[in-house]
């Protein structure tokens, strides 16, 4: 092999004043950054390796480790930045496509911060959660236009909902994609605090048929792990067609990642690729999309919702109509800031929308469609905290899913090395020594805890705007202003300016 | 200045209401009695009044009452209305000279009947006077539609309610149910047509409160066809109850548990059926809830409904002696004109006050 012209990203210091030589960081390294010298008697580091989890600097017994940016300077160049300009190293040296992990790192707008909140202020009164009752339960699936009712009772009953306790869940992650343990951790602390969490396409693992009532089942491309006992599983189904970190583009699972209990689970031999195609082979049009839904209706006798979930893309209000067409109860809209396990670095940061600007664009356009009651809307991709949701609930979500913040309540640092199956963490990776590291049921806890944080966060925020119940908030743009933006940008979010 | 309907105004009030059960009529001066008590609790920036039973001449016949700000837009309404309707009467709306009243608009009223040739496939005559209102109100500039109920009317206008009472000198009309409203608007409304109460057909409200839910209502009210031009919260709440009652026969206290919603706490202890209606009503009619204060009165050919938010985070206090019914914002207002009642009581927040005529069967 010719000299690699790739030069480091991270430089790793190890403060020799504070080094005991105790090598916690040359065993929790699963890249191999830390090396125990033989010879020398001491620890050394390559930085080349690092790929700045922080792993090491977060055990380092002695607070002996900081991991900075390397301080490679290319000569300035305001159009030739050092990424891009590493890039093309990389790729001259491998001739392949640029794979990277977790979601959209470049700087384009967050609407979300140029969105505030409103709070009451003499006219009416602000509500105090530590006083009076305030409800976050949420309903999804499909709600009748009417209740039909006759003698004081109800004719029919509802289609079937899932019941959220508060209006977060864990979105898809795949058993293969992620570790059993973080998959076991969400799982339960979604039981604990009543939401659900789902599965992705990896099938369900044995162990965690125990949580079905907190479950949604995922049906992807790759069909991996579907059959009969596993729809009936879960509390609903999802028909996975796009993923904001990757739309138009379908899953790899190499087959290193596919082990004993992946491949048992995803009903693949051991070792084998786990390929998700790009389109549903079954699926090429919208009237496609209507009989796998009904398919797994009739496979499940009409008693779960089915959900579509999509990524945001340019025509997302019309897809998003036809898929509410189609029979689907819930839809779920991933923006291009989702994260992934892995996904084609120009893919990953360049195509798709602002999940802001495609909920606020689908939600409008499936009231002014008056269809707005037949299906639910989820968005993800990416909430970061409870005023997020709060403001993504205002513009007109019913539920928000949460991935890569889950992901970091379990210890996650967003280095966006998913891809290599490294993860330190013991989150998105396969080998048993890292996987270990996550105790499921710590996991579960903190996991756990940040739900009710943010649970707690909502009720504040709520109780300030003198809301009691999270259904007066739902697509109540009233309590939005826009800041910052454009008066095209402002229309589209259906927001006033703030002063208006 | 931007005018009610092109923003959106908070206001405070007094609402006051009475009802003889039996239908019998009565004047307007114990309402204008009442509600100036109140005086404090409105601005001068409106007042006004509905009136059931006024009418006996005309039961049947579709009362339009009309404010004019130009001489163009009554003649095109006229046009409208002449094309729809056949009108049996016509004629201005008596009033007085009050000082206090200034830059009144022309009120005039008209008693009509539909002809049978204007109503759309499966229109009901109800519907085809709702889509005249609507008509009128957004697309004749200068015309606004002020009530268009049976055997009822709308008196309303900026200024205290004592003075819009003097004005419309109701005083000379004899009704069965009376409702009054006096309202502090943070900022000037504008217009005649911006006060309170708010009608369609023979619903009419007086309201107290600001509405901490009025986007998400409105959206929802948005995709039944309704055109929430006001901005307000008396607006969205007449649209409420006429999309649960009229439009899709919802019972009364199915309507009731929609706005003001029981509490998830409380809907756990119901028993499996009851639990049951009210999560299904509480996931179905969600955006309806009406959330943050009020107190309001409904009124309809039928009777009255007052009612608290579920909080109970505006006052309201009914009171009964004999066959007559009073609620209103505060005691003193009843007890001005009714001075010993039989029973006086606090309603709990979402628990309805409601009075029906005798005679009158149920609400819709």
């Amino acid at each position: 092999m010719t000299l690699s012209l790739s030069t480091p990203d991270f430089l790793i210091e190890r403060n020799r004043d504070r080094c005991i030589n105790c090598r916690v960081c040359v065993r929790q390294c699963a890249n191999e950054a830390h090396i125990w010298d033989e010879e020398e008697q001491r620890v050394k580091s390559d930085d080349a390796l690092c790929v700045d989890c922080q792993r090491c600097v977060t055990l380092c017994p002695t607070h002996a480790l900081t991991i900075r940016k390397y301080p490679l300077e290319f000569r300035e160049n305001a159009n030739w930045s050092a990424n891009a300009i590493k890039a093309i190293y990389k790729q001259a040296e491998s001739g392949g496509i640029l794979l990277t992990g977790m979601g959209n790192d470049q700087p384009y707008p967050i609407f979300w911060d140029h969105l505030l909140l409103n709070a009451s202020q003499v006219t009416n009164p602000s509500i105090d959660p530590l006083r009076e009752p305030m409800e976050l339960k949420t309903f999804l699936g499909r709600k009748p236009e009417k209740l039909m009712m006759r003698d004081g009772k109800l004719v029919e009953d509802m289609p079937p909902q899932l019941e959220l306790e508060v209006p977060i869940m864990f979105s898809a992650m795949s058993y293969g994609s992620i570790s059993l343990n973080a998959i076991k951790s969400l799982a339960a602390a979604a039981e604990k605090t009543g939401i659900m969490y789902n599965t992705g396409e990896g099938g369900l693992h044995k162990d965690l048929y125990k949580y079905g009532k907190n479950t949604i089942v995922q049906v992807a491309s790759g069909r991996f792990g579907v059959h009969p006992q596993y729809l009936e599983a879960g509390a609903a189904i999802e028909i996975k067609i796009g993923q904001g970190a990757k739309p138009g583009i379908g899953g790899h699972l190499p087959g290193e990642k596919v082990g004993l209990e992946v491949s048992q689970t995803r009903m693949i031999p051991e070792g084998t690729d786990a390929i998700s195609p790009a389109p549903h082979h079954d699926i090429y049009s919208i009237e496609d999309l209507r009989q796998l839904i009904y398919s797994l209706k009739e496979a499940t006798q009409y008693r779960k919702p089915v959900g579509v979930k999509i990524a945001a893309v340019h025509n997302i209000a019309a897809i998003a109509s036809g898929i509410a067409r189609a029979g689907a109860d819930i839809i779920a809209i991933d923006g291009f800031r989702g994260g992934t396990g892995a996904a084609p670095l120009r893919t990953r940061d360049n195509v798709g929308l602002p999940i802001e600007l495609a909920l606020a664009a689908v939600d409008s356009r499936l009231r002014e469609e008056g269809i707005r009651n037949q299906v639910s809307l989820v968005i993800g991709g990416s909430i970061r905290n409870s005023a997020d949701i709060v403001k993504a609930i205002a513009l007109g979500a019913d539920a928000v899913y949460i991935g890569t913040a889950a992901l970091i309540s379990l210890g996650c640092h967003l280095c966006q090395k998913c891809n290599t199956g490294k993860c330190n963490w013991g989150i998105a990776t396969q080998n048993p020594q890292l996987v270990k590291r996550l105790n499921p049921e710590i996991g579960a806890e903190r996991a756990a805890n940040l739900i009710s944080a943010w649970e707690h966060e909502i009720k504040e925020l709520l109780g300030g705007m003198g809301i009691n119940a999270i259904e007066s908030l739902r697509g109540n743009r009233l309590m939005l202003r826009g800041i910052g933006l454009s008066d095209r940008e402002l229309s589209i979010l259906g927001v006033m300016a703030a002063g208006e | 200045m931007l005018r009610e309907g092109q923003v959106r105004i908070p206001s405070g009030c007094a609402i006051s209401g009475i009802m003889n059960k039996r239908g019998e009529v009565f004047s307007g001066q114990d309402i204008i009695k009442s509600i100036a008590l109140m005086h404090d609790r409105s601005n001068g920036l409106g007042g006004g009044f509905a009136a059931y039973g006024i009418y006996p001449d005309y039961p049947e016949h579709y009362a339009f009452h009309l404010y004019y700000e130009e001489q163009a837009a009554k003649e095109k309404t006229e046009q409208k209305l002449n094309s729809l309707f056949h009108v049996a009467e016509s004629g201005k709306i008596p009033t007085r000279r009050v000082s206090s009243i200034r830059q009144a608009p022309l009120a005039w009223r008209y008693f009509v009947r539909p002809k049978p040739e204007s109503l759309l496939e499966d229109e009901s005559e109800d519907e085809l006077v709702v889509r005249t209102v609507m008509h009128i109100n957004s697309q004749i500039k200068g015309a606004f539609v002020v009530s268009s109920g049976q055997n009822m009317g709308a008196f309303k206008g900026v200024g205290f309610p004592e003075d819009m009472g003097e004005y419309f000198r109701l005083e000379e009309y004899k009704g069965n149910i009376w409702l009054a409203h006096g309202r502090f608007p943070t900022n000037t409304p504008g217009w005649w047509g911006g006060a309170h109460p708010f009608t369609l057909l023979d619903w009419s409200i007086v309201h107290n409160g600001e509405i901490s839910s009025y986007g998400a209502n409105k959206r929802y009210l948005e995709m039944f066809g309704y055109r929430l031009t006001m901005q307000t919260d008396t607006e969205a709440i007449t649209y409420a109850f006429d999309l649960l009652l009229r439009k899709q026969n919802v019972p009364l206290d199915i309507a009731i548990a929609t706005l003001a919603a029981p509490f998830w706490r409380d809907i756990e202890r119901m028993d499996p059926e009851r639990q049951k209606l009210f999560k299904t009503v509480r996931a179905v009619y969600g955006s309806l809830l009406l959330n943050g204060p009020f107190s309001i009165i409904l009124g309809s050919n039928k009777g009255i409904v007052a009612l608290n938010d579920r909080l109970k985070l505006r006052s309201l206090v009914a009171a009964s002696q004999g066959d007559f019914l009073y609620v209103a914002s505060e005691e003193s207002a009843i007890r001005e004109i009714c001075p010993n009642p039989e029973r006086v009581w606090a309603p709990r927040g979402g628990e309805p006050v409601i009075g029906l005529f005798e005679e009158g069967g149920n609400l819709v």
